[in-house]
């Protein structure tokens, strides 16, 4: 799950580490207040306003600005609160920009980069420096893979003092400097545990010219596993950043990732989820979603996710493919009978079903009346579905 | 002898009385495994569905001589069900539950690998050959092999399944078959007993970014496993192991290899459905993958629908 950027310097700061006052204008109405708040506990006429989106690249969309004024603060927060937001994570038709984070704005000496995330390949946690802050930390281990310096974590031990200290060192830092960094990626590790986070991005940390240690952006993601044990973060969710569908999805436990081709899929287990996408492709057609109904689901459920499919006006054909184990076909076939009787069926339907109960759940479909395609494996089914799509097309 | 479970796996089912844990346990029984206990905290001495039940894994092993454990524990306490079945001194632990929180899985590998220098971490497979019946001695966490988690499990076609996959579309056979998904797993073994070629053992190795056994691991006892002939491998986008695989396939083995890659369509960004199956800052795309296996001259199946073909090409 991802948050907005106000939010997780909300987490840092509740985990004693240091960000620049900030506070988040959630309805336009309170702008002046806030802004007059920070100019009078900074005693500077200094802020920067910035979009709040799921997204990098704010910067350079223009959805972040300094300004020198309590009128050019209004003026800014105008022009971006309720826009289109477009950086190169958003797509071509960008974000709407709902919320804004209004900042103190800080005097920066260098800006630096710390990252945590759990390195898959050998199973630990790994926190990650750089002295190129600003940068991308993708494009920083292309192009210079040396400036990044890393320490793996023993769990049993969490992130020692000694490679807090190295990581800090090697970043150039030194005196006061070093030691509010080293201070600052301790605390950083101990905050990223304790949320069960999955990632967690600093970038920039900046020095300020007083050799203060600050995070001036962050970016956090969490272990979706792991939220049932962190309420104070599950409420952190923002729907507006999802896509509806996803979101109903969600609510019926479904694993459901809106794509953009026109042939709708629902699918068990994940593995044959994406493999069915992926012979949609080679077939010469787009899938218009990833849906893993997974292994124990009710007739209910299927009902729920034929729904989602049904509803979108890109989907053109959908394609149901069925390896029953724990999951049964016969579960599946009424589950699809029982949604087409509710919400009726506008686009052509190929089922294909193997496994647990194949024959109940075939006879089901037979019995039914309604105009299904059955196939006999997944590649009879894919070239079909592909096949009725686009005879509707010409 | 095939790999992980043969007629010797005395199996004892951790989660026993949850509605998972029985089902699968009474599905287990039926295909011929011998699920000699179950374990649920609360209601040991009793006798579920036929099943002795125990408190703890300690005691099931020291009652049953059981080596091997399954796991059905709801997420939250998923980690600690693999460390007590380590402690215990399970040779191997296969562990179905899927959701279990990915530090947990950390500090729980952590403990499995505990003869590396805790300055070394692993280079994501545990190192081979460990595989052993049961017998930490002195009561301390000893080696163990776990499988998963968010698994389909291990079948032996003939002598023993554990896990959630359904018997009957394995046959005893040749090939090896090694996973990171399940219902992808089930297709596979499917095509190739159609083909009449049957499996040795099926592996499914499971979708998490921290886990137990990796492809290497698998590929290394089936590379030394007499009654595997080839061995096919399905892999997904997200993390490395496909790549370190294939070089793994190019150094040391002589068996004939075929794989198969979904998510070739994945955008970036999105975890589809596995929490490892994620394209994250340019890393784990399938097209790589795919690359990287070719190179190491393994027949790559075209379509999930060619997994079956492609393998039998390879042996006939």
């Amino acid at each position: 799950m991802k948050i907005h950027e106000y939010q997780a310097k909300q987490l840092l700061s509740r985990h004693g580490l240091p960000v620049p006052l900030g506070i988040p204008v959630l309805h336009i109405d309170s702008l002046d207040q806030v802004v007059h708040q920070i100019m009078h506990e900074t005693g500077s006429e200094t802020l920067v306003v910035k979009a709040q989106i799921h997204a990098g690249g704010r910067g350079k969309g223009g959805g972040v600005k300094l300004v020198k004024s309590a009128e050019a603060a209004r003026q800014a927060a105008g022009q971006i609160l309720g826009k289109h937001l477009v950086t190169h994570q958003t797509g071509p038709e960008g974000r709407v920009v709902r919320r804004l984070l209004l900042e103190e704005g800080v005097s920066i000496a260098r800006e630096l980069y710390a990252g945590i995330l759990v390195d898959r390949g050998c199973s630990r946690v790994v926190v990650m420096a750089s002295a190129a802050g600003g940068m991308e930390i993708e494009e920083v281990a292309a192009r210079m893979p040396e400036a990044i310096v890393k320490e793996h974590v023993d769990p049993a031990l969490g992130l020692a003092p000694f490679q807090a200290r190295k990581l800090s060192y090697a970043l150039g830092l030194a005196g006061t400097a070093a030691r509010n960094a080293t201070a600052f990626l301790l605390k950083l590790y101990q905050a990223f545990v304790a949320l069960d986070a999955s990632l967690v991005e600093v970038n920039p940390l900046v020095v300020t010219s007083d050799e203060r240690v600050l995070a001036l952006d962050c970016k956090m993601t969490f272990d979706d596993n792991a939220l049932y044990r962190h309420p104070e973060v599950a409420v952190l969710r923002d729907l507006d950043e999802e896509d509806p569908s996803e979101s109903q999805a969600r609510g019926h436990d479904l694993n459901f990732i809106k794509l953009d081709g026109s042939i709708g899929c629902m699918v068990n287990g994940a593995g044959l989820a994406m493999a069915t996408m992926d012979i949609i492709k080679h077939f010469g057609a787009s899938p218009a979603n990833f849906l893993d109904v997974g292994g124990g689901a009710t007739q209910e459920k299927v009902t729920a996710a034929f729904k989602i499919l049904t509803a979108d006006p890109d989907v053109r054909g959908i394609f149901v493919n069925i390896f029953g184990g724990i999951m049964k076909c016969d579960v599946i076939a009424g589950g699809i009978v029982g949604a087409v009787a509710e919400v009726g069926l506008r686009v052509p339907l190929v089922v294909r079903l193997a496994g647990t109960n194949v024959e109940q759940g075939t006879k089901i479909l037979a019995e039914s009346g309604l105009p299904i395609t059955t196939a006999s494996d997944m590649a009879d089914g894919a070239r079909k579905v592909v096949a009725l799509v686009k005879g509707q097309v010409s | 002898m095939p790999i992980l479970a043969d007629n010797k796996t005395l199996a004892v089912v951790q989660g026993l009385t949850g509605a998972a844990g029985t089902f699968h346990a009474k599905q287990m029984r039926e295909y011929g495994t011998k699920v000699v206990g179950g374990v649920t905290p609360g209601k040991g001495g009793t006798v579920h569905e036929g099943f002795p039940v125990f408190d703890t894994v300690a005691q099931a092993v020291a009652k049953t001589g059981a080596n091997t454990s399954v796991i059905f524990v709801p997420p939250p306490g998923g980690a600690d069900a693999i460390l007590e079945a380590a402690h215990a001194g399970i040779g191997l632990v296969v562990c179905i539950t899927e959701g279990i929180p990915v530090l947990d899985m950390v500090r729980a590998k952590r403990v499995l690998d505990a003869s590396l220098s805790s300055w070394e971490p692993s280079k994501g497979s545990q190192t081979l050959p460990r595989w052993s019946a049961a017998g930490g001695a002195g009561g301390l966490p000893t080696r163990c092999n776990l499988v998963g988690p968010n698994c389909p499990g291990v079948i032996t076609p003939g002598a023993a399944k554990l896990g959630i996959m359904p018997g009957y579309i394995h046959q005893p056979g040749s090939i090896g078959i090694v996973s990171r998904s399940g219902t992808l797993t089930y297709e596979a073994a499917f095509q190739i007993t159609e083909l009449g070629l049957g499996q040795s053992t099926a592996v499914g190795i499971g979708g998490d970014p921290v886990k137990g056994m990796d492809f290497i691991d698998c590929l290394s006892l089936f590379e030394a496993d007499p009654q595997t002939k080839a061995v096919l491998l399905i892999g997904e986008i997200g993390g490395t192991s496909e790549e370190e695989a294939a070089a793994f396939i190019k150094a040391n083995m002589r068996k004939p290899v075929a794989a198969f890659i979904a998510g070739v369509t994945a955008p970036p960004g999105r975890r589809m459905g596995h929490a490892g199956a994620i394209i994250s800052g340019g890393k784990g795309l399938a097209a790589d993958k795919i690359a990287a296996l070719r190179d190491a001259g393994i027949a790559i199946a075209p379509t999930p629908a060619d997994l079956g073909t492609t393998m039998a090409k390879l042996v006939s």
